[in-house]
C-alpha cells in the first residue's frame, strides 16, 4: 500500500528547502493542513501493552488499514496515561521490513530435509510434514515423544488451546511456557506459603504504603510505570521510604533511602536475618501467628537441578523430595532463625551491620506499612522457591499482608505470565485454576469439563523448559514446537544443550514467530504468525487484572494467529490415530473423531456463531472455523475457575472495560484476595482467610541459606549476571526492529567495574572474550553506563541476538521449580 | 483489508534472498545457517563476530520529526553524568518551565504537570520525574532492519491519492 521511503522524504523536504531558499511559493500540497473530518478522525482502540507484565492499557489508532498512532490510556488505573519508552513506540513493532509472510522449510532437491535451506512453502504442505512427523514419533515412541514450548505473550485463548491440544489431545504433559524461565519459582512459592497462586494484593497498594523493598529487582528499568507510581508516592510524601538491594548499582538507586549491595545469592541469609529480627525485637503478631499461620522445616541440601550424573546432584542429600516439608513450632522457627544475627549475614552478604538494621526495621515498626517487590532476582534463583518462602515469611510474622500498603508483591515479567501461563495451566505438572496432573480428581474434573472419556488425561510429569532442551539433545523429544518466544537465546547454556537440542538429526523443529528470530533459524520448519493487535486476544496482568482487545489490523501475507495454527493443526488427526485403544473401545462415540471435532467442535467452544462478534473488527479464526473461537475457549476456560477462586467476568465484560482483577464475584473485582472486607471466598468468620490450604492456614517455612551451583574461583574469577535493559523487551524480537529503541541501545554491553578493567589492562569500548566452562561470547566493556557493579561481578544484557549471552550461563535450577539461575555463574574475561 | 500487493512484492524479495542464498551455499557448502537474516545475519549461532565499537551519542540537538504527536521526543544531545535522583534533577535546569528563556530548550510539556487523576499541579508531577523512562538518546548507529511504518500524513496523502509511493 503505502511504501513511502526514506528518499522520497529528503527528496520532498530538498524541493521545499529549494523553494524557500530562492524565494519561490512552496508547492501548495505541502502546506495544505488537511481539515476534513472523515479524513483526519482516527480510530481509537484499547489494548493492553505487548510488553511486560505491568499490563499498562494502550490507546491504539488505526487509518487505512495501518497501525498510526498509540499512547498512554488516560482511563486506565495502571498507567493513568502514562506508558514508558517501548509503550510510546508500540506502533512500530509490527513494521519491521522482515516479518515472516509465508511458512518456511527446510528442503533439499523438493523436500525436508534437515540440513536443508530453507524454502517457501503453503500452510497445506507445512502441517502436513508437520503432522507427518507427529504421527511418525507417536507410533513410534507415544505421546512422550513430542514436546511443545508456549509462551507468558500467549493469549488466554492460545495457551488454553495449546494445553487442550497437547494434554487432552496428543495426551502429552511436555508442554511448558518460556514462564518456566520467569515466575515458575514465584508460582512454588505460592503454592507452599499459601495454596494458591498470584498475589493477594495489587497495584492500588502503591498509593497505600509508606515503604517499599525491592528485592533484586531493578524497576526503574524493567516495570517503569510502575516504578513512575513508587517515584509518585515518595517524592509526595516525604515520610515514605524506598530500599534497594541488588547485586549491582542500577537505576533503581536513584530513588533509593536505603541502597543495599549483597554478594550473590546471601539474599537468604538477609531475609532470615529480617525474621531473627522481627523475632528478637518483639514486632511478632502474636494474634495473626495464631489464627493465621503453621510453621514448618523444609527439606536441605536438594541439589541444582543439574543433569542426574552432574557432581553437585550426586552429592546432594535430597534431591528427590526438594519439596518436602515438616510440621514445626514457633519456639523451633526461632531458634532456627536465631543464628542469624546481623553480623552473620553481614558476613555472609557483604551488607554493613547498620544498613541491615535499617531495613530490618522498616518491617519490624508496626507503622509502618511495607510493600516488598522482586523479579528475577528472586525467582532466577537456584533457591528461588525458598526467597519467595522467605519474604512471606517475614509478612507473616508481622501479620502485614493482605491489607491495602502491606504487600509481598510478586512482580510478572511477561504480558499474560498469570492470566495465560499461569491460571490456563500451561506448565508440563499443570491443568486449569491451580489443578496439576497428577492429582486423579483434578483430571476427572478437567475431563468432565472437557466433555472426554474418563481416564484420558495422562498422569505423569511431563518435562519442564530446560530438562526439554535436555531431552532434545538426548534425542528422548523428537517432535517440538516453540510459539511466541525465542527460547534459542532466552533458555541457559546455549551451546551445551538449546543449539544441539534443535540441531540433533533426529529431531524436527517447528517455531512460529512474527520475526526470523535466532529460534527460527535454529528451527527446521518456520511459521509465520500475527502479532499483538493482528488478532483477537486477552491477557492476565501481575496484579490478577485481566484485559481483552480486539483485532484491529490484518497480519501481513500468509502470517496467521497462533490460536489459528494450533487449532487448524488439531484437524490433521484422529482421535484412532493418537488414543489408546481400550478408551477408543469403551466411548465408542469418539472413535473415528478429529482431534478438532472433539476438543473445540465440542458443543461448547464452538456454541458463539459469527453473530456474537463485534462489528467493525475482523477475525479470520470465525472466518477459517465458523464460530467465535475466542469467545468460546474463554468461557469454557472460565467455568473451571468460577466458583473455586479464579472467577472471570462474562467475556463480553472485558471487551468493554480496562480490565478487572481476578475473581471477579457477582460483577466485582477482587483487589485484596485473603482479607475478609475484600474477598467473598473468606468464609470463616475471621478478618483473614487463607483459603488456598485446607486448613486455612498460610505456612512458615524454616529454610536455611545455602550456596550456590557456581561460585567465582580463581580459574573464573568473575560473577556474571543476567538481565535486561529498559529500551529492550526480553530478546528484542520487537524492540531491536524500532529504529529509535535500536539507537538508543544498540548493543549489549559488559558492564564492570573500572578498577577490574584497570586490572585487566581494559578501558571503555574494549572488545573482551566473557568465557565460562561452557561458552563464550565478544563483547565491548562499559565502566561508565547505567549499571555500576561492584568489584568481582560483570552484568550482559540478553537482549542482542549478536551477543548470545546465554552461551556463557548455566542450567542449574531451582530443584523444586526447575527454573534456571540466569543471575549467577563463574565467568573470566579476557581482552580480544 | 489485505495487502496483496506488499506481501507479493515481500514475497518475491524473500525469493531472492533464497535464491542468493542457495548460490552462496553452492560456493561455499559450509554452513546452512543464518538464511534468515534478522538482526544476527551473518555470524552462524555456534560461532562468535567482533562486536562493533561502542557507537557515539548523537549530539546535534536537532529535534526529529515525531512518528504520532503522542511520542515523547527524543533526546538530540549527550547526557552523560546528568544527576537524576533523589536530590537533583539536571534535565530540568534546562527544560523547567521557568528555565526555557535562558537555555531555550524546549519546555517539558504540560501533561507532566498532572497527576494521576488529571488535575494540574503546581510544579512538575513526581510521576513523571525520571525523564529516561520515556525521552532518549540516540547512537550513531545504522538499525539492522528498516521499520516500514508510515505516519498518518502519509496514510492520509495515500487516501486522498497523493501518495507518492507505493501503489
Amino acid at each position: 500500500m503505502i511504501d513511502l521511503s526514506r528518499r522520497d522524504v529528503i527528496k520532498a523536504q530538498a524541493v521545499m528547502a529549494a523553494a524557500a531558499a530562492i524565494g519561490l511559493p512552496i508547492p501548495a500540497e505541502a502546506q495544505n493542513l488537511v481539515t476534513e473530518a472523515d479524513l483526519t478522525q482516527l480510530t481509537w482502540n484499547k489494548a493492553p501493552c505487548r510488553f511486560c507484565g505491568t499490563g499498562c492499557s494502550i490507546m491504539v489508532a488505526t487509518k487505512g488499514g495501518r497501525v498510526v498512532a498509540t499512547h498512554g490510556d488516560s482511563k486506565s488505573e495502571v498507567n493513568r496515561g502514562l506508558n514508558c519508552v517501548k509503550g510510546y513506540f508500540l506502533s512500530k513493532i509490527m513494521y519491521g521490513e522482515d516479518r515472516l509472510t509465508t511458512p518456511l522449510l527446510r528442503k533439499k532437491d523438493g523436500v525436508y530435509h534437515k540440513d536443508g535451506t530453507f524454502e517457501p512453502v503453503s500452510w497445506d504442505e507445512a502441517f502436513d510434514i508437520m503432522a507427518e512427523k507427529w504421527k511418525k514419533t507417536l507410533a513410534e515412541k507415544g505421546p512422550k515423544g513430542i514436546g511443545m514450548f508456549g509462551s507468558g505473550q500467549w493469549t488466554i485463548f492460545e495457551g488454553y488451546a495449546a494445553v487442550k491440544l497437547m494434554k487432552a489431545g496428543f495426551l502429552s504433559n511436555n508442554l511448558d511456557p518460556n514462564a518456566r524461565h520467569c515466575m515458575a519459582s514465584a508460582v512454588a512459592g505460592f503454592m507452599r506459603t499459601f495454596g494458591i497462586d498470584e498475589p493477594m494484593g495489587c497495584y492500588d497498594d502503591f498509593e497505600a504504603a509508606d515503604a517499599f523493598v525491592l528485592w533484586g529487582s531493578n524497576m526503574a528499568e524493567m516495570h517503569p510505570i510502575l516504578w513512575t507510581r513508587i517515584t509518585d508516592r515518595r517524592l509526595a510524601h516525604p515520610h515514605v521510604k524506598v530500599a534497594v538491594l541488588s547485586t549491582y548499582t542500577h537505576r533503581s538507586f536513584d530513588l533509593a533511602d536505603i541502597p543495599v549491595i549483597f554478594t550473590p545469592q546471601s539474599d537468604l541469609a538477609i531475609l532470615n536475618y529480617i525474621a531473627n529480627h522481627i523475632i528478637q525485637t518483639g514486632a511478632v503478631n502474636e494474634a495473626f501467628l495464631r489464627e493465621h499461620v503453621n510453621f514448618k522445616r523444609g527439606a536441605t541440601d536438594i541439589g541444582y537441578g543439574l543433569r542426574p550424573e552432574h557432581p553437585l546432584e550426586q552429592a546432594a542429600a535430597n534431591t528427590k523430595e526438594p519439596n518436602a516439608s515438616e510440621p514445626m513450632s514457633f519456639e523451633e522457627f526461632a531458634a532456627f532463625v536465631a543464628d542469624y544475627t546481623a553480623e552473620k549475614a553481614s558476613e555472609i552478604s557483604g551488607v554493613p551491620v547498620a544498613q541491615l538494621e535499617a531495613l530490618a526495621r522498616l518491617y519490624a515498626d508496626p507503622k509502618v506499612k511495607v510493600m516488598s517487590l522482586w523479579t528475577m532476582g528472586f525467582n532466577q534463583h537456584t533457591r528461588g522457591v525458598w526467597a519467595n518462602n522467605l519474604i512471606y515469611n517475614i509478612h507473616l510474622l508481622t501479620g502485614k499482608i493482605a491489607t491495602p500498603g502491606n504487600s509481598p508483591f510478586s512482580l510478572t515479567g511477561q504480558p499474560s505470565a498469570c492470566g495465560t501461563a499461569r491460571e490456563v495451566g500451561t506448565f508440563s505438572h499443570r491443568l486449569p485454576a491451580d489443578m496439576v496432573v497428577t492429582n486423579p480428581e483434578h483430571r476427572a474434573h478437567a475431563e468432565e469439563l472437557w466433555k472426554l472419556p474418563q481416564g484420558l488425561l495422562p498422569d505423569w510429569l511431563g518435562s519442564h523448559a530446560v530438562k526439554q532442551n535436555r531431552d532434545l539433545k538426548d534425542g528422548k523429544i523428537n517432535c517440538y514446537w516453540v510459539q511466541v518466544t525465542n527460547n534459542m537465546q532466552a533458555a541457559p547454556n546455549m551451546m551445551e544443550e538449546g543449539l544441539p537440542g534443535y540441531r540433533n538429526p533426529e529431531n524436527f523443529i517447528v517455531v512460529s514467530d512474527a520475526y526470523p528470530t535466532v529460534t527460527c533459524e535454529a528451527a527446521d520448519l518456520v511459521l509465520p504468525s500475527a502479532m499483538w493487535v493482528e488478532k483477537e486476544g486477552g491477557y492476565g496482568n501481575a496484579e490478577r487484572r485481566t484485559q481483552l482487545w480486539h483485532q484491529l489490523v490484518n497480519a501481513p501475507g500468509e502470517a496467521r494467529s497462533d490460536l489459528w495454527q494450533l487449532v487448524e493443526f488439531s484437524k490433521r488427526f484422529t482421535t484412532d490415530e493418537v488414543w489408546p485403544a481400550e478408551i477408543l473401545a469403551a466411548n465408542p462415540e469418539f472413535k473415528g473423531k478429529t482431534l478438532f471435532d472433539v476438543l473445540f467442535a465440542n458443543g461448547q467452544v464452538n456454541r458463539f456463531g459469527p453473530d456474537h462478534l463485534a462489528e467493525g473488527h475482523a477475525n479470520p479464526e470465525a472466518e477459517a472455523f465458523g464460530f467465535y473461537l475466542q469467545k468460546g475457549l474463554f468461557e469454557e476456560y472460565a467455568s473451571f475457575g468460577r466458583g473455586h477462586g479464579h472467577d472471570l467476568a462474562p467475556f463480553d465484560t472485558y471487551h468493554e472495560v480496562r480490565g478487572l482483577r481476578w475473581p471477579v464475584v457477582d460483577g466485582q473485582e477482587t483487589r485484596w484476595r485473603f482479607n475478609a472486607d475484600h474477598d467473598p471466598y473468606v468464609k470463616n468468620g475471621k478478618p483473614f482467610h487463607f483459603y488456598g490450604n485446607k486448613d486455612g492456614r498460610a505456612n512458615i517455612f524454616a529454610l536455611p541459606y545455602e550456596p550456590p551451583a557456581e561460585a567465582p574461583d580463581a580459574e573464573y574469577p568473575f560473577w556474571l549476571s543476567t538481565g535486561r535493559v529498559l529500551e529492550h523487551w526480553h530478546s528484542g524480537s520487537m524492540t531491536q526492529r524500532v529504529p529509535e529503541l535500536y539507537q538508543a541501545v544498540p548493543d549489549a554491553l559488559c558492564y564492570m567495574h573500572p578498577d577490574d578493567a584497570e586490572a585487566l589492562k581494559l578501558r571503555r569500548g574494549s572488545e573482551v572474550r566473557v568465557i565460562s566452562r561452557r561458552g563464550e561470547i565478544r563483547v565491548r566493556v562499559e565502566t561508565r553506563g547505567r549499571n555500576k557493579p561492584p568489584k568481582g561481578l560483570v552484568f550482559v544484557p540478553w537482549f542482542d541476538a549478536r551477543r548470545l549471552i546465554n552461551k556463557v550461563t548455566l542450567d542449574a535450577t531451582d530443584p523444586i521449580s526447575k527454573q534456571a539461575d540466569f543471575k549467577k555463574c563463574a565467568i573470566r574475561i579476557e581482552a580480544v | 483489508m489485505r495487502h496483496p500487493h506488499r506481501s507479493r512484492m515481500k514475497g518475491a524479495i524473500m525469493l531472492k534472498r533464497f535464491a542468493f542464498a542457495c548460490a552462496l551455499l553452492v560456493a561455499l557448502p559450509l554452513h546452512a545457517e543464518n538464511q534468515l537474516g534478522g538482526i544476527r545475519p551473518d555470524t552462524p549461532l555456534a560461532e562468535e563476530s567482533e562486536a562493533p565499537q561502542i557507537p557515539p551519542v548523537i549530539n546535534a540537538d536537532v529535534k526529529q520529526v515525531r512518528n504520532y504527536p503522542d511520542q515523547p521526543p527524543l533526546i538530540p544531545h549527550k547526557t552523560d553524568n546528568y544527576q537524576i535522583d533523589l536530590n537533583v534533577n539536571k534535565c530540568l535546569t534546562c527544560h523547567s518551565r521557568t528555565a526555557v528563556e535562558d537555555s531555550q530548550a524546549p519546555m517539558i510539556s504540560v501533561t507532566h504537570f498532572m497527576d494521576r487523576e488529571g488535575q494540574t499541579l503546581g510544579t512538575v508531577s513526581p510521576r513523571r520525574y525520571f525523564c529516561t523512562q520515556c525521552h532518549v538518546v540516540q547512537h550513531d548507529a545504522e538499525p539492522p532492519v528498516v521499520n516500514g511504518f508510515v505516519d498518518v500524513d502519509s496514510v492520509l496523502d495515500n487516501m486522498q491519492g497523493l501518495g507518492t509511493g507505493g501503489e
